[in-house]
């Protein structure tokens, strides 16, 4: 029984996440290929939207990522296929949005929200008058302490 | 003071919610992607005839006169459904309807404007995507509108309907100057 759960375990941390590329697709060469996937991966699939293009199945995204590994094939760097898809889909196809007037919201929340909870906690705590000390037994209650030696 | 500080939770919760709750209820549609392609020129491309006509489709084409790209497939269900539309825009709208034909097969394409009618003024094919993408299309049906200038003046990623030919598609080709 042990030894079953131990094999799943391991085959579960074994497995990674499935990508869709298949193995037709994938560029020659390998330093290339990875430089293709990485870019794919910060790509948002236009067509199912919260995968990326390297993880989608559908059709129209093979073609997506084909046109990636062309541009990659092609000499473009990084930056001018990531450029090259924006151009044609705006911010939606990037996984990570361009810090920009637009965007400033999305960015700056999560940062600002923590500070102004801090400040909010920090102000409760100084706040809070410190635990008062506990009042001392009456006569009664250390008579009865004593009776009980 | 403190009190404050015990409603401002619920405020802010209220106002978060009626900011996502808008969207779900005004009847935007969240899957369509805004373009970037808005006013800008159509993309350069050229693309060949389906085999036995003589056009295909070229961006010099789409120069000098306002004109309706569509972006369309014989595998493409949704594009069945807006081909009746197509062919009546085709009587009623006096400008040229281009067609880019995406990933088909030639033969399919022959038979699917055989069997359902043909409004198209020129069709290129599209072939292996790469002119749908320069277009920033991620499907099809897709429709465009462009500029006397060449330039992308509307675009629709969902099928046409009698009511966004009326409401939409007819005024802006009035606007930009079409008889």
């Amino acid at each position: 029984m042990r030894g079953w759960v131990l094999a799943l375990l391991a085959a579960l941390m074994l497995s990674r996440p499935a990508f869709a590329v298949d193995p037709d697709e994938m560029l020659k060469d390998p330093a290339q290929e990875k430089r293709a996937e990485a870019i794919g991966k910060q790509l948002r699939c236009p067509v199912c939207k919260t995968e990326s293009i390297e993880e989608s199945d559908a059709d129209f995204t093979r073609d997506l990522r084909k046109v990636v590994r062309e541009r990659v094939a092609a000499g473009d760097t990084d930056q001018q296929v990531l450029d090259y898809m924006h151009a044609r889909y705006g911010d939606f196809i990037l996984l990570k949005p361009p810090f920009e007037p637009s965007t400033w919201i999305l960015w700056l929340a999560p940062p600002l929200l923590l500070m102004a909870g801090g400040a909010l906690a920090w102000v409760v705590i100084r706040r809070r008058p410190a635990a008062a000390e506990p009042p001392a037994l009456t006569e009664a209650e250390r008579a009865a302490i004593e009776a009980l030696k | 003071m403190r009190r404050l500080l015990f409603v401002l939770p619920i405020l802010l919760f209220v106002g978060l919610a009626t900011y996502f709750a808008i969207p779900l209820v005004d009847g935007t549609d969240n899957s369509v992607i805004p373009s970037p392609l808005i006013d800008q020129p159509v993309p350069t491309f050229d693309l060949p005839p389906l085999p036995g006509r003589e056009h295909g489709l070229s961006s010099a084409d789409l120069k000098g006169q306002v004109q309706i790209v569509n972006i369309f497939a014989s595998w493409c269900i949704p594009c069945r459904a807006e081909e009746p539309v197509l062919m009546g825009l085709s009587k009623t709208a006096h400008v040229p309807i281009r067609g880019i034909d995406q990933k088909d097969k030639p033969e399919d394409a022959l038979k699917y404007l055989a069997e359902l009618g043909d409004p198209y003024t020129s069709i290129g094919m599209d072939s292996d995507r790469h002119v749908s993408i320069d277009w920033g299309a991620y499907g099809a049906p897709e429709t465009f509108i462009v500029d006397a200038e060449g330039r992308i003046r509307f675009k629709q990623a969902a099928p046409l309907t009698p009511a966004d030919v009326k409401d939409t598609i007819l005024p802006l080709l009035a606007k930009l100057g079409t008889k």
